[in-house]
């Protein structure tokens, strides 16, 4: 395994609570002119802030709950999480179905302060808890000839009631080259702020790869499959075209219908401004899995 | 008098100023909530995506006024002008959001313009939206004469046709609201197909 990977965002660059709180305050009882004038500080200080968790649990990409940003918050609640197991399964030494609890106990929980970009052109900065998912397929035994590892997320449309509709082609699918599923970066994240995952979040486990696009980093994880040829994705069933099996954060690769080129961090207000998008999200080190590839043709 | 007849009577009777008025104070309140936390943490796509569905509710009301005064006998077209220049002005709030707001530069709007057709077609509906909302006055009935004019505010068709499919675009997946806009549009429009044979047979 390579080395284990160091944040390079501390917990001090965590807003404390009693700040951001006085924030939300001053945006909600100052007028237009206190906001206005509290802003051009706020914008450069929150170059390095995570976001709060209300802006993290409110604004959520989760069609299963709903295509709305806020419709996950809201339809989330029903889901059941307990008892949740996770069927690790094909090219492994120990198939079988495992309990929740019982992978916590034998995992390594630490904090990883990641961003995240959006397809959709927009960003945040995450405080997530959770472990490396290097160290989930190490304990299922993977057989060398295991090339991908696919993922999918819970199909229950009756706690879901965004896969009633044929939006996507349900249950949510995802997939990663072996070497991107064992980098020392890839994490199963299980809690935010230190408290368990929110159900919008994609409770109790999802997967988190920072240097890709959001759409890649599966939630409510119920199946990992590893196999030997590329798994199907939804997204790149929904659109081939718009959306590609690496979606790698990539500023000079459009998507069709609008550019990739900047991103916008959630938390700025209605004058924040747009900043430069970074070829893997900033996160170079992963350069070395995709060289000599074209990642024009590879998006 | 009969109940639609004293209705009509008294939809004759707001003003127009009224309309325009209340209509104008929507995008400001929008505005407002946006700056103060309203509409969620992400207040610019909030305004823009609150920005458009105002616009396509507008642009469908004024397309829905004839059909319903055939249909149920009620009669808005005394405020059909106030109600198009009220959606043109929505119109402009979405677009102006879309530049300054989130867009935030000339040349990536241009690069967008060019490069996405979502955002063609919908500049092309604003484009075509121009002429309409300068000419709605008595003024331009008199100057264009009223063939000219009739024909020239039939491009309120293209316009809501346009919309309604940019709306339906800019969704990553078949969304069903968009969907319904669409289908309204198009059946409203339907309705106006022996009115078009008419005006352009000769």
């Amino acid at each position: 395994m390579a080395r284990r990977w160091t944040n390079d965002l501390s917990r001090r660059d965590v807003t404390p609570k009693p700040v951001f709180m006085n924030r939300r305050t001053l945006l909600a009882s100052g007028g237009a002119l206190a906001a206005g004038a509290a802003w051009p500080a706020q914008a450069s200080a929150e170059a390095l802030d995570p976001n709060t968790w209300d802006e993290i649990t409110s604004y959520n990409n989760f069609y299963e709950f709903g295509t709305g940003k806020t419709d996950p918050k809201e339809n989330a609640g029903q889901l059941t999480t307990t008892p949740w197991s996770v069927e690790i399964d094909g090219m492994v030494d120990k198939p079988g179905s495992y309990a929740f609890e019982d992978i916590l106990s034998q995992m390594d929980i630490e904090e990883r302060i990641y961003r995240l970009r959006c397809v959709e052109a927009w960003s945040m900065v995450i405080p997530w808890q959770g472990f490396e998912l290097a160290d989930l397929i190490a304990m299922a035994g993977p057989k060398p000839d295991a090339t991908h590892v696919a993922f999918q997320t819970l199909m229950r449309p009756e706690e879901m009631p965004g896969q009633n509709y044929p939006i996507l082609d349900w249950p949510y699918v995802e997939g990663l080259r072996m070497d991107e599923a064992m980098h020392p970066l890839t994490i199963m994240a299980t809690g935010l702020y230190d408290k368990p995952l929110p159900n919008q979040n994609g409770a109790p486990m999802r997967l988190v790869v920072p240097w890709k696009y959001g759409f890649k980093s599966i939630k409510s994880i119920v199946r990992i499959t590893l196999t030997d040829s590329q798994p199907p994705t939804t997204w790149n069933l929904s659109g081939p075209q718009e959306y590609g099996f690496y979606a790698n954060v990539n500023p000079n690769v459009d998507h069709p219908r609008w550019s990739q080129a900047t991103e916008r961090r959630i938390g700025g207000g209605l004058f924040s401004s747009r900043v430069d998008t970074q070829l893997f999200n900033g996160y170079d080190e992963v350069a070395a899995l995709y060289e000599g590839m074209d990642l024009e043709t590879n998006y | 008098m009969s109940r639609t007849q004293r209705v009509n009577a008294a939809i004759r009777k707001v003003p127009s100023w009224l309309i325009y008025f209340a209509c104008a104070l929507l995008p400001l309140w929008y505005f407002y909530l946006a700056l103060t936390g309203g509409l969620g943490v992400e207040p610019i796509n909030g305004l823009e995506l609150a920005l458009g569905d105002l616009a396509m509710k507008a642009l469908v009301l004024v397309l829905a006024i004839t059909p319903f005064r055939k249909w149920t006998g009620l009669n808005l077209v005394p405020h059909r002008r106030a109600i198009g220049v009220i959606a043109f002005f929505y119109v402009l709030c979405h677009l102006l959001t879309w530049a300054v707001l989130d867009v935030q530069s000339p040349a990536r709007m241009w690069a967008d313009i060019v490069k996405r057709p979502y955002i063609t077609i919908g500049m092309a509906a604003f484009v075509l939206l121009l002429p309409v909302a300068i000419t709605s006055n008595n003024l331009s009935i008199r100057r264009l004469g009223p063939m000219r004019w009739r024909r020239l505010h039939m491009l309120t068709y293209v316009i809501c046709a346009l919309g309604a499919v940019h709306y339906v675009m800019v969704q990553k997946v078949w969304e069903i609201e968009p969907l319904v806009y669409l289908a309204i549009v198009l059946g409203l429009l339907a309705t106006r197909i022996p009115s078009i044979r008419r005006e352009f047979a000769g």
